[in-house]
């Protein structure tokens, strides 16, 4: 029976995980994350599961552990956050090369230093490299949608990749939100049961997993990788039309808000979009066209699509949750501003980095932004292409 | 557990691991890893896993795997866990009913990717429990980048980061004694041995760590011609001096209790087992001689404790 | 279909690597000449050989054959001609011979 209910992100992606019922579970706690294995191991102690649970003594563990289990035929899932990803970090690759579809709860949190607890991109922007697929949420509707539909992606015979199914520490992890949780049934028969086609245990058949590869075959093999990525694009329009289907929530990879016809536009990622929406129905209000292309998909990088998307506006500010350090901006602004480059796109562009390590960013800074881009449109960037947003000094 | 040990038998069985991989000629690792896998009944699978090191990069060779077992090498650092993956998953699919097969899992790491950098990896799977075997073929210093020194390399031992110098005689520290530090895990069993003649001990050993419920432990010391510098045939001798100057004592901790499987009558002294290698050579020298005797002091106090803890 | 580790060569195309680079077949080291590698090869004295088998577990190569419980012919095609076979034979019935 499908519940109307109120919980966190961290709670609804737990709803998510008694549902999916995965085989094994590997994790390691890290704040704000932590939540999600406890809830895990709660629900194998009352029955509710039947799930195994591994507490490995790291995450560098938890993500080997998971691409021993994902081997040897079992449908595995993790949970983690910023230091802990970066602890993961050479298994990411292992894992997507190997081309085991572990799938992994990212509750985004900026990577130390200073340490500190609170959302910021960083942790999985840095691996964004790493040839797992990631894609974002707004609210814990999002989390736990994108975690009902992240197995029939990843595992898709056509991809075979692993995933990334990210929300923003406590803002979404924490907060408590109205959702809508699917049925029992209809989920478990949408996700499906988990049936490999090589693994280690498999009768009759024997694995070799992870061998060393001479340059005559690396090339080759990381091409080919690269298409699990691209045929990827397709499986996640696919399965969101069967999501579609049995919950009437619409997904793409990306949600336009008011963009159609806006002549200034914000592109960003997770919660603060939820903001940026408050801001823009406030300046529409006033007449301005302002509007949101809210990234859901980030791996693969709907960079045409985006740009197509973006192609009307005048000015456009590119919002990342992330400081890159190459003194160019963000990781979405520089790639988004290539792909509008690649598509001959007219309005003028900047990126604005915020809300780091969980500053708060309000309707009124938003409001700012779209004042600057108002600005621009008419007198050109006459200040820095990247800037900081609600920064002292 | 009893074990019987039938040695025409055990060598009619089929290698499980086959030839045309790359180590070098007269390895000491590839003999360990073959008699090891010798103990596995006929009849049960295993899944063998391994650490990046010599054995992984020359034992499979895409597309050239040279195990008749499946397979997984996944880092260097993380042999334990990721076998700890690979039995969970087992025990649910065997709690499912989609697997019929019985599987053993035993992982094969140097001492590198065991004392060094896989050490939390395998603390941990030894902690919680995994019912698979931990090998480390312990040739003492990171072979496969080209013999740097790890915590397993004898003192003294000439290697690419502790040379013999003017000012320096090789390694300055004794080795890790990383079979008591898995003792301490309180684990069903573990084992040190080597190669001695009809290896009955290597198997007898390999066979109670594969079929004891639970984790277990194995270091094989597993010399390396060229990086301990001796000539291939020559490992025969070197092992045997390893056990009988106490070097490299053969003892087993079977369910906490320890016991020692082999007590030399004449114990010799050291330079015994370091005369026939290279590494060692600059020991020999007049000015050097001071060493030997701290090594030998060492050695001597290490195997009176170990005699104190097996009763011996 | 996968292709068998026998069909992948450094002219297979990316589109035709097992994936990821896994191998569903056991043992393909065994089609890999090793023996190539050799400067001395070992040679086996039927006479003298007592079949104590104690060759056998010393070869790092697999290249000691048992058949029925007796060893055969080294598998020349792998051995690496490392020697060690020649000391661990109590009966002096191997010997090493310059060159394949």
């Amino acid at each position: 029976m499908r519940i109307k209910n109120r919980m966190s992100g961290n709670e609804a992606l737990g709803q998510a995980i008694r549902q999916i019922n995965p085989d094994v579970m590997p994790a390691f706690p890290i704040t704000p994350s932590t939540e999600i294995p406890q809830f895990v191991s709660n629900m194998i102690a009352n029955g509710e599961v039947t799930t195994h649970f591994i507490p490995v003594e790291s995450e560098h563990s938890a993500m080997s552990a998971a691409l021993g289990s994902e081997a040897a035929g079992c449908r595995t899932m993790t949970a983690t956050s910023s230091c802990g990803l970066a602890l993961m970090w050479e298994e990411l690759y292992v894992a997507a090369s190997s081309r085991l579809p572990i799938a992994m709860c990212v509750v985004n949190r900026g990577l130390t230093g200073p340490l500190n607890i609170n959302a910021e991109h960083s942790d999985s922007m840095g691996a964004r490299d790493s040839g797992w697929i990631q894609i974002y949420a707004e609210n814990n509707q999002e989390v736990y949608d994108n975690m009902l539909q992240a197995h029939r992606i990843c595992e898709h015979e056509s991809v075979r990749l692993p995933i990334m199914i990210c929300q923003d520490g406590f803002i979404t992890s924490h907060a408590v939100q109205n959702i809508v949780l699917e049925d029992d049934a209809d989920v478990k028969a949408f996700v499906g049961e988990y049936k490999p086609e090589h693994y280690l245990l498999k009768a009759n058949e024997t694995m070799a997993l992870g061998p060393y590869a001479n340059s005559p075959y690396c090339m080759e093999a990381k091409r080919a990788q690269a298409e699990g990525m691209i045929q990827a694009k397709k499986v996640i329009l696919d399965v969101a039309k069967d999501f579609e289907k049995m919950t009437g929530r619409k997904y793409g990879f990306f949600e336009e808000y008011k963009l159609a016809d806006a002549d200034y536009a914000v592109v960003a990622i997770g919660s603060a979009a939820g903001t940026m929406k408050d801001a823009i129905d406030k300046l529409r209000e006033k007449g301005v066209k302002a509007g949101l292309l809210k990234v859901r998909v980030f791996r693969p990088f709907p960079g045409e699509e985006m740009a197509k998307a973006l192609e009307n506006c005048k000015a456009v500010a590119v919002m990342d949750r992330c400081e890159s350090y190459s003194t160019q901006g963000g990781p979405l602004g520089a790639e988004l501003m290539s792909a509008m480059y690649r598509n001959k796109n007219k309005a003028e562009a900047i990126n604005i980095v915020y809300g780091l390590s969980g500053r708060d960013v309000t309707v009124s800074d938003v409001e700012g932004v779209f004042e600057r881009l108002a600005d621009i449109a008419k007198n050109g960037v006459k200040d820095k292409q990247y800037t900081y947003l609600g920064l002292r000094g | 557990m009893a074990t019987t040990f039938d040695f025409k038998e055990i060598q009619s069985r089929e290698d499980r691991l086959a030839p045309g991989h790359r180590m070098c000629a007269g390895c000491g690792g590839t003999i360990a890893v073959r008699n090891v896998l010798k103990a596995l009944h006929p009849g049960d699978r295993a899944v063998v896993g391994n650490a990046t090191g010599c054995l992984e990069v020359s034992t499979f060779m895409y597309p050239y795997t040279a195990y008749e077992d499946s397979y997984i090498h996944n880092a260097f650092e993380n042999a334990g866990a990721t076998l700890s993956g690979v039995e969970t998953a087992y025990n649910v699919l065997k709690e499912k009913g989609k697997i019929k097969e019985n599987f053993k899992f035993i992982t094969f790491g140097g001492d590198g990717g065991t004392y060094d950098i896989g050490l939390q990896s395998l603390s941990g799977a030894m902690e919680r429990g995994h019912d698979m075997v931990y090998v480390c073929y312990d040739n003492g210093a990171y072979m496969n980048t080209g013999t740097q020194r790890s915590s397993a390399t004898p003192m003294f031992a000439d290697t690419t980061t502790t040379p013999a110098g003017r000012l320096s005689a090789g390694k300055p520290q004794y080795r890790k004694d990383l079979a008591s530090i898995m003792a301490a895990h309180n684990i069903p069993y573990v084992a040190q041995t080597t190669f001695i003649s009809n290896m009955k001990d290597l198997y007898t050993k390999s066979e109670k760590a594969i079929y004891t419920p639970g984790p277990a432990f194995l270091n094989i010391m597993t010399p390396c011609p060229r990086g301990w510098r001796y000539d291939a045939p020559d490992i025969i001798d070197i092992c045997k001096m390893a056990v009988e100057t106490c070097y490299w004592p053969l003892f087993e901790v079977d369910h906490g209790k320890w016991i020692l499987n082999y007590q030399p009558k004449n114990k010799l002294p050291i330079e015994d087992f370091l005369k026939s290698q290279g590494r060692f050579k600059h020991l020999f020298k007049p000015e050097n001689q001071e060493y030997i005797a701290l090594f030998q002091k060492e050695l001597d106090r290490r195997w009176e404790e170990l005699l104190t803890r097996c009763n011996a | 279909m996968a292709l068998k580790a026998s069909q992948i060569n450094d002219e297979t195309k990316w589109q035709d690597l097992t994936e990821g680079l896994q191998i569903y077949e056991p043992a393909t080291s065994k089609t890999f000449e090793t023996g190539e590698w050799r400067t001395q090869t070992p040679v086996f004295d039927e006479e003298k050989c007592k079949q104590c088998l104690l060759c056998v577990p010393y070869c790092p190569d697999s290249c000691i054959p048992v058949v029925d419980g007796k060893r055969r012919a080294f598998d020349l095609m792998h051995c690496k001609g490392c020697g060690i076979c020649v000391k661990a034979c109590p009966f002096d019935a191997i010997s090493m011979k310059p060159g394949k």
